[in-house]
């Protein structure tokens, strides 16, 4: 059994491709089921989300789930030739899929490192898994401890912490002032695109109410509509103002429009209650002699961007702690998917030792029928305590050698010294002697038409890893 | 027994203190619990030794100027510790703690225990109770005021730092300082009343002038002045944080008063 993981993801292919790949939701059962009727794919998970594209799977061989899952990419969408999709492509097996999957699953992989949504895209992936069967006991464990490492890395570091794009830095500074943003009133000055979303950054925190100015009116009321707010004419936004908490300045005036003066008057009418002014606009719209206004707090683009960078290094550093602590899980998965190995020689030698017991005590008690039934227990239990000795040690041996880099040998050893592997073909029941079939390189890669066409719209469903 | 608890207790709300002013510059989860533990460890020795004090019944109960002080600094690591548990107000301790350490260490510097009031009336550490417990009500407005003007002076200069983190947003320290005095204030007016009362009773004067009663009523008077501004005028944010930061300046001239007088009251 091999964990091996193939896709693509905005490293290393463009949205274009990456759009042509995903599998809408009507349709994931589908290729779920799909998936599991490659030969030697014993297990899979379809991780999809606007940047990534990736394919877990446990197959047989590493070499030929390789290229069933190649196979699985292209035959779900048919207008994409395998020549198109290789070049964009990464291959991980063994510990390096466990390192992968706990790396996209702590944001470490993502466009925006420590973005908070890829964690609950790999839930859904491993939900949509479980409902169709195609996760078994291998899959489960990975991405269990996967969510639990994403889980870790966000409580243990500091790298989902800060505001990382410049409309929500907005929201991070207001909460500074005002703590709760729930009863609080915005006020946009001009609807400049960023403005508007760092008003829906704040609406998403609670803001109550929002005002809105612009020059045309008509355009006040289209926005104002957006937020559910008010819109006020142009030329008395000034008189609002103390009624605003928060004010976000965007036009494209080429002078000043709120002066120190303006924002004295608001602050004394407001009864000292501070104000928070946000001036995105280039020129700046609000005086920069607000910042010695008592009680008044303006930022410009520039405050902004700096605040984020802050921010930006400060995810880098944390991305190191969050590293470690992936690191530091990929070893305790790596240690069970070992002791894994054994299992299967453990229990065909516990079977073996099982039949030679019967077979020899069947043999000597039809000799000894004269014997009491309490006679008989005893030599059963002699039989019994005899073979559980002999076998224990190596019992023992393979269990901690499993975990060891030399785990093979052992169970090798211990196949041959009790010739397990005869006893099974013998049977008929050895999983482990079937070779896989393997596919011929192009074969592989051209889709039957009878197989089905994945729609190369986008999933709606499918968010961004979000810029947050 | 209790000299040994109170040295102990100063111990941990030394090394409280001492490790919470370094969590205001750094960010450790590990030493933000390790200062919380000693607090809490500390509030516990302190616990016991005030008990063993209270019972030990050789002295009248919170007569002295240094029991009274040992009292506000129980009151003050009592408050940060609801704070800290019921709110996760850590930070808080940064600030209260080495208030609370440095009242504690007062009494030890202090000179030789002097009552404040004559033993003869046995009510008087109701009015030293009152007026303590207004005093702690002031003392977390004036930590509050002090947070407000730091966390102030962080966003007007656009310093985003591991202190700017820490420290609560500007609208929760003014509504923590108004609801500091507005639970001090009475206390206070309390302790005022009763400290009159007793003054009746073992000087047969409700008011004798001392600096310690002058100082009572202008801090009274002040702060009743500070939450009459808010209401009215709208005397917030900053500048309510600088006014609680002089009002507590008031608090200590009339410690001061206390102890000027009562070691004038020991000599007489």
């Amino acid at each position: 059994m091999h964990i091996i993981t193939v896709g693509l993801s905005h490293k290393t292919a463009p949205v274009e491709l990456r759009e042509l790949l995903v599998v809408p939701d009507s349709r994931m059962g589908e290729a779920l089921s799909r998936l599991r009727t490659y030969p030697g794919v014993k297990e899979g998970m379809l991780l999809q989300t606007c940047n990534r594209v990736e394919v877990y799977a446990v197959v047989d061989q590493v070499e030929s789930g390789f290229s069933a899952i190649q196979e699985f990419l292209v035959d779900s969408h048919l207008s994409l030739s395998a020549e198109q999709l290789l070049p964009h492509l990464y291959w991980h097996s063994g510990e390096r899929t466990i390192s992968h999957l706990f790396r996209v699953t702590a944001s470490l992989d993502s466009m925006v490192v420590g973005e908070p949504q890829i964690l609950g895209q790999v839930k859904e992936a491993f939900r949509l898994a479980l409902t169709h069967n195609t996760s078994g006991i291998i899959l489960n464990k990975l991405v269990k401890k996967a969510i639990s490492v994403g889980k870790r890395v966000r409580t243990e570091t500091r790298i989902a912490e800060n505001a990382v794009s410049v409309s929500y830095a907005a929201v991070e500074l207001a909460k500074k002032v005002f703590g709760y943003l729930s009863a609080r009133t915005v006020m946009l000055v001009g609807a400049g695109e960023m403005a508007k979303l760092a008003a829906q950054h704040l609406v998403n925190h609670g803001v109550r109410q929002v005002l809105l100015t612009t020059r045309d009116p008509g355009r006040a009321r289209t926005v104002a509509n957006r937020f559910q707010g008010l819109p006020i004419p142009f030329e008395e936004f000034r008189g609002d103002m103390a009624k605003a908490d928060i004010v976000i300045c965007s036009t494209g005036a080429s002078h000043y429009l709120i002066t120190a003066e303006d924002v004295q008057r608001a602050i004394r009418e407001r009864k000292n209650r501070p104000i928070f002014l946000i001036d995105v606009s280039v020129p700046r719209n609000i005086d920069p002699a607000v910042r010695d206004v008592d009680n008044a707090f303006l930022f410009d683009i520039d405050d902004l961007e700096m605040h984020v960078e802050q921010n930006r290094e400060e995810r880098r550093a944390e991305s190191v702690k969050a590293e470690a602590i992936a690191n530091e899980e990929v070893d305790v998965i790596q240690k069970w998917l070992q002791s894994l190995v054994a299992t299967p020689t453990i229990v065909a030698l516990r079977k073996r030792v099982e039949e030679i017991k019967q077979a020899e005590l069947e043999k000597a008690l039809n000799r000894l029928c004269t014997l009491s039934d309490q006679d008989r227990e005893t030599v059963e239990g002699l039989a019994s305590g005899i073979v559980n000795k002999l076998i224990h040690g190596s019992l023992v041996a393979l269990k901690s050698a499993a975990q060891s880099s030399n785990g093979s040998i052992y169970i090798d050893a211990a196949r041959r010294f009790y010739d397990l592997d005869m006893s099974e073909n013998a049977q008929g029941g050895d999983s482990r002697s079937s070779t896989p079939p393997r596919f011929s390189d192009q074969a592989k890669l051209n889709p039957s038409p009878d197989q089905v066409e994945v729609s190369p719209s986008v999933n709606p469903k499918i968010s961004h890893e979000s810029k947050k | 027994m209790t000299v040994v608890f109170f040295q102990v207790t100063l111990g941990l709300y030394f090394l409280g203190t001492v490790a919470f002013l370094i969590c205001l510059v750094r960010r450790s989860e590990a030493l933000s619990k390790i200062a919380l533990g000693l607090a809490g460890l500390g509030f516990l020795t302190h616990t016991v030794a005030l008990a063993l004090q209270l019972w030990s019944g050789d002295e009248l109960k919170w007569v002295t100027f240094q029991k009274a002080l040992s009292f506000f600094s129980w009151s003050l690591v009592l408050v940060f510790l609801g704070a800290a548990i019921r709110q996760h107000l850590q930070v808080l301790g940064s600030f209260i703690l080495p208030l609370a350490f440095l009242s504690l260490v007062s009494t030890a510097i202090l000179p030789a225990e002097a009552p404040v009031l004559h033993p003869m009336f046995q009510g008087v550490w109701v009015h030293v109770t009152l007026s303590m417990l207004g005093t702690v009500g002031f003392a977390v407005a004036f930590v509050a005021g002090l947070m407000y003007l730091m966390q102030e002076r962080l966003l007007k200069s656009k310093q985003f730092n591991v202190l700017s983190f820490k420290l609560p947003p500007l609208d929760f320290l003014d509504r923590l300082n108004q609801q500091s005095i507005l639970l001090g204030f009475p206390f206070l007016t309390l302790g005022i009343l009763t400290g009159a009362i007793s003054a009746q009773i073992t000087l047969g004067a409700y008011l004798s002038w001392n600096p310690e009663q002058i100082w009572a009523l202008i801090t009274w008077g002040f702060y009743l002045i500070v939450l009459m501004g808010r209401v009215t005028v709208g005397w917030r944010a900053k500048k309510a944080a600088y006014l609680t930061i002089v009002g507590f300046a008031g608090v200590l001239l009339t410690f001061l008063g206390v102890i000027l007088k009562s070691s004038g009251a020991s000599v007489s």
